[in-house]
Order: structure tokens, then C-alpha cells, then sequence
């Protein structure tokens, strides 16, 4: 322990952790101003900037098909997903004062105390631990794709019945009660509750 | 580089997403604090990947299944959500309270009054 300590410096740090410290204060500043802010679609652009921090964490633990993957479907679809979301809900635009909860002081509580729990335990236990990020690249594209085809084809296969079934399971999901308003449309308008057309996403 | 740094950054967005999910009220800003949960969790996935120098890389692999399945989830979050709100009128977490134990027949307005224990009444 003493030996590694003293091999790479304690407390003066390199290159790669100052940026690394940088972008990861940026990202955690993001990730508070998302789940505190009043604003709806702030919170979702502000989580634009968290998830893009994280790609370029990625980027300096030389992972960077993830990061390439992390901009693509973070950053890409899923906030536009979200801000889709926002919008079919009918978010409010402006401040919104019921954005929290009653309970955002007990909640408070328990993030401060699992976060001061596990930096503790984390920080304990990996004191005397250095990535070594020199020599070959561990995370460039053709390592992750050869790893992901020799070793983890089954799983990727699964995977992707799991996003066809996720996908079929989205179709069903927003389908079924557009239909099932038209057959009530038809038959008797304004019955709310037809329990053989109900989804099963729905409330009974 | 110290393991330490990725350590604790992902404890700290952990943490923001976990505050995140308990505090907020709007449904799809829960999926949001999932979201940062899930990215923390990436994160040291990679991390311990490049510390360990794994031939196999599970670590980057287990990350573009779980970017996958997060895809997958808040595809499904999201449709499910859009279904409440066009039948309740509302996303809001607190309001949609069909699966709470109900103590008697209490009228709806009596039980949103006390709110902050709703927690533990829709666990039971």
C-alpha cells in the first residue's frame, strides 16, 4: 500500500484527474439543478448536461464506444423522449411550486445519509487504488466489439428480444385505448370504465 | 488515476437520483432521477472494467445492456405514464393513490391532506 502510494504521488494529482474533477463537479451540479429546479423542461435540459459530463467521463477512462453510445441514445433519444413526455402531459412552461413533494425533507435526509455512508465505505476501501490508463486503449470500438461478439453474443441476442418485446409493449400500451375509445365511441359514448377493451397497464 | 474520483462521482449522482425519486412529484420527472441513477451505475461499471483490465470486458458490456435496458424502460415508464394521464387528467405521483390501503372508507380529500406519509401507506 505504501509502495503504490508512493509510486503515484499522493495528493498530487495528473492531468486526467484535474479534468476528470472539472467535468465531474459540472456533472453533479447538473444532476442537482435537475432534480431540484422548479422548471419542467429545464430539469430536462439540464439533464442534457448531466448525461453528456458522463460521456465524457467515459471519454477519459478511455471507454469510448460507450461514450459515442452515451451521446447517441442518452443525449440523442432519450432526453427527446422525455421532453416529448413533458409535453403530452401538459407541463407547465414556467415555475411550477408543486414540482416536489411533502416529503422532500425526508428525502433530503436519506440521500444525505446514504451519500455520506458510501463515500465513506467507498473512500475507505479504495484508498490505495490507481487506474492505470496508460498502454492499449481498453474501451476502443473494435475491443468492445470483439468482446461483445465472442464472449457476450447470447446475451446480446436476448437483449434484443427484450427491446422487441419493450417496443411491441410501448405499441400495445398507447394503442389499446385509442381503440378501445373508438368501439366505446361507437357503442356508448362516455362510459368510462368498458372492462373488456381496458389495458392492462390500466388502473383495474 | 485514483479509483477514488469515479468512485465517488457515481455515489454522488447516485444519491442526487435516489433525493430525485423520493422528492419529486411529476412522473416523468421520476424517470429523469432513474435515469441519473442508472448513468452512476454505468459509470462505475466502466470504471471497475478499465481498473481491472478485464479480457473479457464485462464491465463495458454489462454498461451497453444496462444503456439498453434504461432505453427499454423509459420507453415502457413513458408510455404507461402518457395512459395515466390521459385517463386521471394528471401525472402527478401523489394523486394516483387507486393501490393504497384504505383505512375505512376515508373521502379522497381527507386522505391527500396527509401527505407526507403516504410513503409508508402505499408500501403496505
Amino acid at each position: 500500500m505504501t509502495l503504490a502510494a508512493a509510486s503515484h504521488g499522493f495528493l498530487s494529482p495528473t492531468g486526467v484527474e484535474i479534468a476528470f474533477l472539472l467535468v465531474g463537479i459540472v456533472t453533479l451540479g447538473a444532476a442537482v439543478v435537475t432534480v431540484t429546479t422548479k422548471q419542467l423542461v429545464h430539469s430536462a435540459l439540464w439533464l442534457v448536461v448531466a448525461l453528456g459530463g458522463i460521456a465524457v467521463e467515459y471519454l477519459l477512462l478511455t471507454a469510448e464506444f460507450i461514450a459515442w453510445v452515451q451521446v447517441l441514445i442518452y443525449v440523442g433519444s432519450v432526453v427527446v423522449l422525455l421532453l416529448f413526455g413533458l409535453m403530452l402531459t401538459k407541463a407547465p412552461i414556467g415555475r411550477s411550486p408543486d414540482a416536489d413533494s411533502g416529503n422532500r425533507w425526508a428525502a433530503l435526509v436519506v440521500a444525505a445519509g446514504s451519500a455520506a455512508a458510501l463515500v465513506w465505505v467507498v473512500v475507505d476501501a479504495f484508498r490505495a487504488t490507481w487506474i492505470d490508463l496508460d498502454g492499449p486503449v481498453q474501451g476502443s470500438t473494435q475491443e468492445s466489439g470483439r468482446s461483445l461478439f465472442q464472449y457476450w453474443v447470447l446475451p446480446f441476442e436476448a437483449l434484443s428480444v427484450l427491446l422487441l418485446a419493450a417496443l411491441v409493449g410501448a405499441i400495445v400500451l398507447s394503442r389499446k385505448h385509442g381503440a378501445a375509445a373508438a368501439e366505446r365511441g361507437a357503442v356508448a359514448p362516455s362510459t368510462p370504465t368498458g372492462p373488456a377493451a381496458h389495458a392492462p397497464g390500466e388502473d383495474r | 488515476m485514483h479509483l477514488a474520483y469515479p468512485a465517488v462521482l457515481s455515489v454522488l449522482l447516485f444519491c442526487t437520483g435516489l433525493y430525485g425519486v423520493l422528492a419529486r412529484r411529476n412522473a416523468i420527472l421520476v424517470l429523469m432521477s432513474v435515469e441519473l441513477m442508472l448513468n452512476a451505475v454505468n459509470l462505475n461499471l466502466v470504471a471497475f472494467d478499465v481498473w481491472l483490465r478485464d479480457t473479457l470486458h464485462a464491465g463495458q458490456a454489462l454498461t451497453l445492456f444496462t444503456i439498453t435496458v434504461a432505453a427499454a424502460e423509459i420507453g415502457i415508464g413513458l408510455a404507461i405514464v402518457l395512459l395515466v394521464y390521459r385517463n386521471r387528467g394528471s401525472s402527478d405521483i401523489d394523486r394516483l393513490r387507486d393501490l393504497a390501503e384504505q383505512a375505512g372508507e376515508a373521502d379522497p380529500a381527507d386522505r391527500d391532506a396527509q401527505q407526507p406519509d403516504t410513503k409508508a401507506e402505499a408500501t403496505a
